[in-house]
């Protein structure tokens, strides 16, 4: 690699991060650190029913006796979990607004700033979105027309008042409390995130859009969402996510749950621009969540696609429970990561259903002094017939002091089980910039064209409304001035 | 003077590849430089579009009154100046329209020229590539991706077309052309010719000097330029090989 290359990508560590503002509210927090008490009062400020908190507290009691597991390609600190704030919200928020009119300006400014349009005639042609502030459910567009169809968008917390017996039935049935100390952890202390049932029959009209948002210091967010296709529905859902920068670290550790059922189809992306720390790697956000769909219904169908670019550390599997015969999931992923950044993410696919499908798509990007691991287990348990799977993972790398992993399990208990794994890691190559710059393109223009380029295959995957977003957000994340 | 080469020397890993080479070309003018393999045009080439590959020992480059070592590859082509590859690379996932339209405006910006937008772009780009015989569905693929020789060839000329350089290299273009592509390329080459821009052609073979008449013909052998004329060195060559000049 020549020095000039060398010099652009050494200006690429420092990476601005233009959602880095902090916004001025007062907010309402429990005491530091978690114990029962932390508990009892984020569900008695959700107004939860008693057999939430039981549920709560159940889960807290197999967490304190879980440890983090530990396979994953990272390494941080130790976390204390009882120097985290469990629960922020803004003052005067135990009353959900009724429109926007009762919403604080600040927040409406701070959505602005994001290029989230609150306002409904402002929203985005088709989008609705959720939006979560730190731990409340701040505004919920687009009801109204949802409602008319039968489909129930709202906040969890809202859900649980209204939709017990939907949140009974589902809630911690794909993701069980005990499943590793992350969920139980979530479990334990969620405090908002987004529900949605489509009923049978019906195919959610638009994107459905939550945004989430770290404010407060030392907060820990702990989102659960909860998607239910009924028999024969469609929803697309997508999550997009920033963080104020701060010196400390924050945790964040999420619980999607998605159900499918007979014939139903949802597809959920994320685009993940968490603050990843500086360029010497102080502060960041802990990225630890837990994604998990199941396809319990024939012909059912899941798609994850993901574009993941912010944290400090990633450690992310979506996945996919192949359960109804013929069910199909897909796992797209593009993971870039800068500076000291950590990921380690992938994918669980798991064939139990007869004529199950696969389908996994994950393009790593490493620059800076990064770590970008990608993770994936294929299983085919004895009665999956003819399930298939394809894997494909291709790595690139930008600079020299930068790593690339790949890690797949295959595990089969079905001798007809068909499977096929690619994978490729390479630099990014000269003469593709030489190529570029002999055009006319500069020399971070031929990179961000060259990275887009490689990860276009994931790109495509996403709602046409987010997909030049995603592709700014790559970019971005390469940005830097050339030297 | 349009284009300058003065007592050019340039090496690369140890090995001397261009020794005190000197050429002027002119607006308006054509020139053919034609030697044997290893006689150093790709080098030429490529040092002139800036490749930083090369360590350039001796001589100076003037062109359209800039010194070319203080312009990088970029600047160079946002200057006017446009290599077409003799291997051009294959960039996936990297469709040509926003290729050429990122290039397009990299340049007028740098000519304070004001910006061209999508759809003129994309009717510019069409016309030019029904000009060339260029299917629209190959305008969707990804650059140079999984195209035949042929095609890469053609999709240089196109953007050449496109981006309208004031200094046109062509770095063995006709290798690997059937009789047809060559005519193909070859046309759309002396569509562009004009009186104020130039071409310099870098050719093993005459035959492609059949279809575009150089103004000059140069025979570079082992790093120099021996001998300079007009279109009948390169009858010549076609008779007797680079044998006698070296």
């Amino acid at each position: 690699m020549n020095s000039e290359t060398l010099n652009t990508l050494n200006t690429y560590s420092k990476n601005r991060y233009k959602y880095g503002f902090v916004t001025e509210i007062d907010d309402e927090k429990p005491k530091k650190g978690l114990n029962e008490d932390t508990i009892k009062f984020i569900s008695l400020k959700k107004n939860e029913p008693e057999w939430m908190l039981a549920w709560r507290l159940k889960a807290y009691s197999k967490w304190k006796k879980m440890k983090e597991p530990q396979w994953a390609n990272l390494s941080f600190p130790e976390i204390d979990y009882q120097d985290i704030y469990y629960y922020s919200a803004p003052k005067g928020f135990e009353k959900k607004p009724k429109d926007l009119s009762e919403v604080d300006p600040k927040l409406i400014e701070t959505y602005n700033k994001l290029g989230i349009p609150l306002e409904e005639q402002k929203v985005l042609a088709g989008v609705a979105v959720d939006v979560v502030f730190d731990s409340v459910s701040v505004a919920t567009t687009y009801k109204g027309e949802l409602e008319k169809l039968g489909i129930i968008f709202c906040s969890i917390g809202e859900a649980i008042q209204k939709h017990p017996d939907l949140i009974k039935k589902y809630l911690g049935s794909v993701i069980p409390a005990g499943d590793h100390s992350f969920s139980a952890l979530n479990s334990a202390v969620f405090t908002d995130g987004s529900f949605v049932y489509i009923p049978e029959g019906v195919k959610c009209p638009m994107e459905l859009s939550t945004y989430f948002r770290i404010n407060a210091e030392n907060t820990g967010q702990f989102e659960r969402t909860l998607i239910i296709a009924d028999k024969g529905s469609y929803v697309s859902y997508l999550e997009g996510c920033t963080a104020p920068k701060r010196d400390d670290n924050q945790l964040h550790a999420a619980n999607v749950e998605l159900i499918a059922l007979e014939d139903a189809e949802i597809k959920y992306s994320t685009v993940q621009n968490w603050y990843p720390g500086d360029e010497n790697g102080k502060g960041g956000i802990y990225n630890f969540v837990t994604k998990r769909g199941l396809c319990a219904g024939k012909n059912s169908k899941i798609s994850w696609t993901q574009v993941e670019t912010g944290s400090a550390i990633t450690w992310k599997y979506p996945s996919c429970i192949l359960k109804g015969d013929n069910s199909i999931g897909e796992f797209y992923s593009v993971a870039i990561t800068n500076n000291f950044q950590q990921a380690d993410t992938g994918t669980k696919m798991t064939h139990i259903g007869k004529n199950t499908k696969s389908k996994i798509i994950s393009k790593g990007i490493s620059l800076g002094k990064s770590q970008n691991t990608y993770r994936g287990e294929v299983s085919f348990l004895r009665k999956a017939d003819k399930a298939r799977n394809y894997t494909q993972c291709d790595s690139l790398l930008v600079g020299n002091n930068c790593g690339a992993h790949t890690v797949p399990y295959i595990d089969s208990k079905n001798n007809t089980a068909v499977i096929e794994h690619e994978a490729s890691t390479s630099k990014i190559n000269e003469d593709q910039l030489y190529y570029c710059r002999q055009r006319g393109l500069n020399h971070e223009e031929a990179v961000s064209l060259i990275v887009n380029g490689f990860c276009k295959q994931v790109l495509q995957e996403l709602p046409m409304e987010f997909a030049v977003e995603a592709q700014k957000l790559v970019s971005i994340s390469l940005e830097g001035s050339v030297g | 003077m349009f284009l300058e080469i003065k007592d050019l020397s340039v090496k690369i890993e140890n090995k001397n590849i261009l020794k005190s080479l000197n050429l002027n070309i002119n607006k308006g003018e054509v020139h053919a430089i034609m030697g044997p393999n290893g006689s150093g045009k790709s080098t030429l080439a490529n040092v002139l579009a800036g490749k930083e590959d090369y360590e350039i020992l001796d001589g100076k480059i003037n062109f359209k009154d800039n010194d070319l070592f203080d312009l990088n590859i970029e600047e160079r082509a946002q200057e006017g100046m446009f290599l077409a590859f003799q291997y051009p690379v294959e960039i996936p996932g990297v469709n040509i329209t926003p290729f050429l339209h990122s290039a397009i405006n990299s340049k007028r910006k740098r000519m304070n020229e004001e910006e061209i937008d999508n759809l003129s772009f994309a009717k510019l780009l069409k016309s030019k590539a029904s000009d060339l015989g260029i299917n629209i569905d190959m305008l969707k693929r990804s650059v140079n991706t999984g195209f035949s020789g042929g095609e890469k060839k053609r999709y240089e000329i196109l953007q050449m077309s496109i981006l309208n350089p004031d200094l046109a290299i062509l770095d063995e273009t006709d290798s690997g052309l059937d009789i047809d592509a060559l005519k193909i390329v070859t046309d759309g080459v002396n569509k562009l010719k004009t009186k104020d821009n130039s071409f310099l052609i870098i050719t093993h073979y005459q035959k492609l000097l059949d279809y575009i008449k150089p103004d000059y013909v140069h025979v570079m052998v082992n790093g120099s330029i021996v001998k300079s004329g007009g279109s009948e060195i390169a009858a010549e060559i076609e008779k007797d090989g680079f044998q006698k000049f070296q």
